[in-house]
């Protein structure tokens, strides 16, 4: 595991589980910032770098799957986590085929989630090398 | 049109009242029996009774015609014969002087010439006008009576002529008696009398040529037997039948004989004799020819009957039959219809409760675990204990929650198809790519056999890729880890498609497999996709293919999919769908 802190970026428009949950990644030793909207996080990555993106595919205005080819066209190489509270498969499949990384269903267990930071991380820092 | 307005008002009733019952049928099928019976053998009866009844007059005169005519006929020979005799007697009146035939010598002679060349004549007398028998031949000592008061005496001083009544003579033998007057030239009177037998009356008869059951024979004015009758009685005995007298034309009447039975009886009266001729024929025997042709209408009637009467049940019976299949096919497909209805505006609420429900609960679910979280990182303190149970406890809810709303969403997936073409083995790749990591950290060996040529179908991609993330969710859970599972893709019947996906896992065991596609059947805690096995086959069901497990327990499962080209049952793939 890396000595330097994993940075993640959490884009949720609903503020109170965002907030909540970079809390918890906190604890965990993750650096958190959190986004409510696609606007917002696109913003937050022009100031700063991350090492991840976690976001959620169902968001009022500029919508999950709009933000994740913004990222995704701006930074290529930052692996990005789906959430979303919908069950359907569509769009997480339509992110996987974007370049997602992986796809988690809300309400999410948080081992799951930081297991997959973990080796998207892994991941996208193999690639670096 | 009243009427059929009316019937059609009762069929349309009864055809919609009790629909599905078994009587609604049974009802049904009588009154199409009974109407179509009504309709077809009514007109065939109303010919048959009308020809009854034509054949029957005609046939009748046809029938009735030659006995009037051999009645005449027999009856125009007695005539001759009587009229042959009185011309006899007048001759040998008018050809012999009185005084010729008062000699006893004389009228033996010619009696004895009678009987050689006529036959029958018995006796000859000569009366003179004072009634005394004056000269006689024959066999009875007569010779001198007087005749004066006879009937016969003074008849044929009045008419000139005379021929008697059958009496029965002093050998007790039937004789008629025929009598003519003479005038002379000078004013003098006399009567030549003879008797003749009545055996040319039964020659006669006989010569009628009558079956055994009919009867003919002559009887007087006073309704007494002039000759003997076969069925009826003797000579001189009363006749059983009231024969009107005096009518010298033909005609026939019905009756019934003594016995009960019907005869037609044949009468003519004499013009020379108070005889009238009687023919006796039994209403059978004439309508002998009639009553075989009634036979034939009535078999012919009876065949026809029942040949249009088997034939009507059998149509009635394969037409109810239909009706009922076709009946019960209709409201098949209306529940079908119905139950998708059901389930797609369920489907809509489902999916609205469940979205508004999990974004609070996934909240929910991150203030429990932070607290959580801060019971790990904060030091002890009273009810630390108490207070983890407690988060524990909202997690575990936390958990129930998400299954339900997933299992809700799922459900709602069922609703609308979106059918556009669609190439299978990408589909299966790109399912594949979202299992891909899950496959590595657990190295699963993911073996495809995707076929080349595989068919392009008309399909919904979104709802097969479920389906199929649906059934690898499950392979995946059922192999351990570094087990295979294996997806191989093949062209079905002419332009479908079979998708297999096979797990060397767990297996099924026989009294869950019969369960594996019933809704909320769940062997294990659905924690992904929420997607059940009975949400794929509702799918799969809803896209026109089929899906089917068989499953060997510690060998494996193999999960089959079959789609066809397209999912409606469009006339071009009637062929298709009707393998389904």
């Amino acid at each position: 595991m890396n000595k330097k802190r994993i940075r993640v970026l959490l884009i949720d428009d609903e503020e109170e589980f965002a907030n909540t949950l970079a809390e918890r990644l906190e604890l965990r030793g993750y650096d958190t910032k959190t986004a409510v909207s696609g606007e917002d996080g696109l913003n937050l990555m022009n100031g700063e770098s991350f090492d991840i993106a976690v976001l959620d595919l169902m968001m009022p205005g500029m919508n999950g799957l709009d933000t994740l080819r913004r990222i995704k066209s701006q930074t290529p190489d930052l692996p990005v986590v789906l959430l979303t509270g919908h069950g359907s498969t569509k769009e997480g499949m339509e992110g996987m085929r974007l370049g997602a990384f992986d796809y988690l269903m809300k309400p999410l267990d948080i081992k799951d989630l930081t297991l997959k930071i973990l080796s998207a991380v892994d991941a996208s820092d193999g690639n670096e090398k | 049109m009243f009427k059929k307005c009316r019937i059609g008002v009762f069929l349309d009733r009864i055809y919609n009242s009790k629909k599905g019952a078994p009587e609604y049928y049974i009802v049904l099928r009588r009154i199409i029996i009974t109407t179509m019976m009504v309709l077809t053998t009514l007109p065939l009866a109303m010919m048959i009774i009308v020809n009854h009844f034509q054949y029957r007059s005609h046939l009748r005169a046809e029938l009735v015609s030659p006995i009037i005519t051999m009645a005449n006929k027999t009856k125009h020979s007695f005539e001759l014969l009587l009229e042959a005799r009185l011309s006899t007697v007048r001759f040998i009146a008018t050809a012999y002087t009185y005084e010729e035939l008062k000699d006893a010598h004389n009228i033996k002679r010619i009696l004895s010439f009678l009987k050689n060349e006529f036959g029958g004549f018995v006796d000859l007398g000569l009366i003179g006008s004072d009634g005394i028998l004056e000269s006689y031949a024959g066999p009875y000592p007569l010779l001198g009576k007087n005749y004066a008061e006879q009937i016969s005496f003074q008849e044929t001083l009045i008419k000139g002529k005379y021929i008697s009544n059958v009496f029965l003579g002093h050998r007790k033998f039937p004789h008629i008696v025929v009598a003519v007057q003479h005038l002379t030239d000078d004013g003098q009177t006399w009567i030549l009398r003879a008797t003749i037998d009545t055996d040319q009356f039964d020659n006669l008869i006989h010569s009628m040529g009558l079956e055994s059951k009919s009867d003919a024979f002559l009887v007087d004015n006073q309704n007494v037997f002039q000759t003997n009758s076969k069925l009826y009685g003797n000579t001189l005995e009363k006749c059983p039948f009231e024969i009107p007298a005096n009518r010298f034309d033909s005609h026939i009447v019905e009756t019934k004989d003594p016995d009960g039975q019907n005869v037609l009886i044949a009468s003519a009266g004499f013009r020379v004799a108070n005889y009238t001729l009687v023919l006796v024929k039994p209403r059978s025997v004439v309508l002998q020819s009639w009553y075989a042709l009634k036979t034939e209408l009535f078999v012919v009637f009876a065949i026809g009957f029942t040949l249009i009467l088997l034939t009507i049940i059998q149509i009635t019976n394969s037409l109810v039959k239909r009706l009922r299949e076709s009946d019960e096919k209709r409201e098949k497909v209306m529940d079908e219809l119905q139950h998708s209805q059901k389930l797609s505006s369920i489907g809509r609420l489902a999916a609205g409760v469940a979205h508004e429900i999990n974004n609070p609960l996934a909240i929910i679910n991150e203030k429990a675990g932070l607290i959580n979280d801060l019971l790990d990182y904060s030091e002890a303190f009273k009810n630390q204990a108490k207070f983890r149970l407690l988060i524990a406890s909202v997690l575990q809810s936390v958990d129930r929650c998400r299954t339900i709303t997933h299992r809700l969403l799922g459900f709602a997936k069922r609703i609308d198809l979106k059918i556009e073409p669609m190439e299978t083995n990408i589909v299966v790749k790109e399912v594949l790519g979202f299992l891909e990591r899950e496959a590595l950290y657990r190295k699963i060996d993911v073996r495809l056999k995707l076929f080349e040529e595989l068919n392009t179908i008309n399909s919904d991609k979104g709802q097969i890729q479920q389906v199929l993330l649906n059934l690898l969710t499950n392979a995946f859970a059922a192999v351990e880890d570094g087990g295979v599972i294996r997806i191989r893709t093949e062209n079905f019947r002419v332009s479908g498609v079979r998708i297999t996906v096979s797990d060397d896992g767990s297996g099924i065991p026989e009294d869950i497999i019969q369960h594996i596609f019933d809704p909320f059947f769940s062997t294990k805690k659905e924690k992904g996709t929420g997607l059940g096995l009975s949400i794929s086959y509702g799918i799969i069901d809803k896209l026109g293919g089929t899906i089917s497990v068989s499953s060997k327990v510690g060998q494996g499962s193999d999960f089959v999919i079959t789609l066809p080209k397209t999912p409606e049952h469009s006339p071009e793939d009637e062929h298709e769908q009707e393998a389904h």
